[in-house]
């Protein structure tokens, strides 16, 4: 079995085991064995395992993913590693849009928040595109108009909520990135993910040649023009779904792709997968702890992943420089 | 043997003319160098057979079908390009990097066949890559990477082969074993077009030469038919003799003085 293969697997059952703990953890330790039970009882009045921990771990799993696997079809595309759907306005852009529904209209019903998630992230994409079209097309302009885009969005969504105090306790628990009192119904909304994957991996064969530059790429028969906007839309949807759900998680489709890049290399056929394992893992892990660290009270997964990633990225920053 | 046509072509970023009116056949099955002066357009020209620049007028087409015709796919299958610049992907290996050369040839995925697998062994072999096959793109030195781009130019197995300045970042023998390569292919049907900056070598390797000077086609034909010492007075602005080399009997030039207007 060659080296990236074998640390894929090893990453699924780190997921797993990530997984099991997180279903063990929380204001109630349960033993593994008792887990293992109750997950096999499918008992609709077992509060602890079926009804809190699996569907939030669910959740976990699948919106890390898809943070992740947006992280690296944007770094992809962009040939940039610093490169992330947060940087891009995306996850803010999904930001506002929550914020601004959850303001005006305060009983809407959980089901259209990943669909006013979308319309915000792909309204912050459209910002971006319209900025960059009409010259031809440049990684660091992208990147820099995508952070101060990225900027000004968020900033509106802080004046919003300081501006309508009496409403802000929703819109702050939805945009700090936290999977508590999450459920089976939120389950069904980050369903949709599982179709973008096949999408998504699609996107591995022209993203290999773009690595290879944009000459290089199209004399290979890629559809320069096509793949981009293919690419952003299934980076847009991904992230907005995720956001939609649990709220906007910062870092980890910035981190998520790069640790992967490291364990498997440059060959999106494993580059991808591995970016979305990590991904989910991260975000099991940050939501673990979350809730065992200082429970019964919770620190959101959203600032326990902005505490590890900022270093990171940091980190990352000063190696790119030298 | 595939046929590339240029008729009648304006080619220029923004509102800069780079080429006027260029019409020109390449000989199908042969080896044909670009030369002339820094900014002339032969890079320009290249690029833009390659379908990377298009044209502000007149007609490009293979084998008779017009360019607009063809899908990016079906134009990689036809023709090859290896850029003058390119970026170090990380992590990628030099397998890797040679089986991208099957592109346009494998399925959506990415997979490779086993006709595939033999192109891309093929290729190693030819640039004698096998030792570095599992190392990474980023380890290597300018010319083992020159090499690795070949390799996976090679592997697209394309009937044009567009090469721009290959001879770069090569020492001279892997130089010389370049240019043999550029013969090789040729022998083998292939048509190959290269931008060099090296006149004697380009008299001595390609079969044809196309001179250009701003942005215009002055000169084309079999290297001892095109170059002379007046040639290469108008194009270059040197001042020559043009002696037959003793080795191949090809012209060479020996450089008197650059007679260049210098303000």
């Amino acid at each position: 079995m060659s080296r990236p293969r074998l640390r894929l697997w090893v990453l699924l059952a780190l997921l797993l085991l990530a997984t099991f703990i997180s279903l063990s953890a929380g204001t109630l330790w349960l033993k593994p064995a008792t887990v293992l039970e109750r997950l096999l009882a499918h008992d609709a009045l077992d509060f602890e395992v079926w009804n809190h921990r699996l569907p939030r771990s669910l959740i976990a799993i699948l919106a890390g993913a898809a943070f992740g696997l947006a992280g690296a079809i944007v770094q992809g595309v962009i040939r940039n590693p610093l490169a992330s759907p947060e940087i891009l306005g995306v996850t803010q852009g999904a930001g506002l849009a929550l914020t601004v529904a959850i303001i005006s209209w305060p009983h809407l019903p959980i089901a259209w928040l990943p669909l006013v998630a979308c319309l915000g992230g792909a309204g912050g994409a459209l910002l971006l595109a319209l900025y960059n079209t009409g010259v031809s097309f440049s990684g660091v302009r992208f990147a820099l108009s995508g952070v101060a885009i990225a900027v000004t969005l968020s900033s509106v969504t802080e004046f919003l909520i300081l501006s309508h105090p009496l409403d802000i306790n929703t819109a702050l628990l939805a945009l700090t990135g936290s999977l508590w009192s999450r459920n089976w119904h939120h389950v069904a909304l980050v369903l949709p993910f599982l179709l973008l994957i096949p999408l998504g991996l699609c996107l591995a064969k022209p993203l290999n040649l773009i690595a290879l530059g944009d000459e290089a790429a199209h004399s290979l028969g890629t559809a320069l023009r096509r793949t981009r906007w293919l690419a952003m839309t299934c980076a847009v949807l991904l992230t907005s779904l995720g956001v939609g759900v649990i709220g906007p998680i910062g870092f980890i489709g910035l981190v998520a792709p790069h640790m992967a890049r490291r364990l498997v290399g440059g060959h999106h056929q494993w580059l991808l997968p591995a970016a979305m394992l990590i991904g989910a893992l991260l975000l099991v892990l940050a939501d673990t702890l979350g809730r065992t660290l200082i429970a019964p009270s919770e620190i959101p997964a959203g600032v326990l992943t902005a505490v590890i990633g900022a270093p990171y990225f940091l980190w990352l920053l000063a190696r790119f420089k030298g | 043997m595939s046929i590339l046509q240029a008729r009648q072509l304006d080619i220029g970023y923004g509102d800069t003319r780079i080429v006027q009116g260029l019409s020109f056949t390449p000989p199908a099955g042969k080896v044909t160098a670009l030369i002339g002066p820094n900014g002339c357009g032969k890079s320009t020209l290249l690029k833009t057979f390659a379908r990377i620049l298009k044209p502000s007028a007149g007609e490009l087409s293979l084998d008779g079908q017009a360019y607009a015709s063809l899908s990016s796919r079906q134009l990689a299958q036809q023709i090859a390009f290896l850029p003058q610049v390119l970026p170090v992907p990380e992590g990628v290996s030099v397998r890797q990097l040679v089986a991208y050369g099957r592109s346009p040839h494998n399925s959506l995925w990415g997979r490779l066949s086993g006709s595939d697998q033999s192109h891309v062994s093929r290729a190693m072999q030819r640039l004698e890559l096998e030792v570095l096959a599992d190392r990474a793109l980023a380890d290597l030195s300018g010319g083992q990477r020159q090499r690795a781009w070949l390799a996976m130019v090679l592997a697209q197995n394309a009937p044009v082969v567009l090469l721009d300045e290959p001879t770069t970042y090569l020492d001279i023998s892997h130089q010389v074993e370049l240019l043999d390569l550029m013969g090789e292919l040729a022998a083998e049907g292939k048509t190959v077009i290269t931008v060099l900056h090296d006149i004697n070598q380009a008299c001595r390797y390609a079969d044809h030469l196309a001179v250009m000077r701003s942005g215009k086609l002055v000169a084309d034909g079999a290297p001892g038919a095109v170059i002379s010492a007046e040639l290469m007075r108008q194009v270059f602005d040197v001042q020559v003799q043009v002696i037959n080399e003793p080795v191949s009997g090809t012209p060479m030039c020996i450089v008197e003085k650059s007679t260049r207007n210098h303000v």
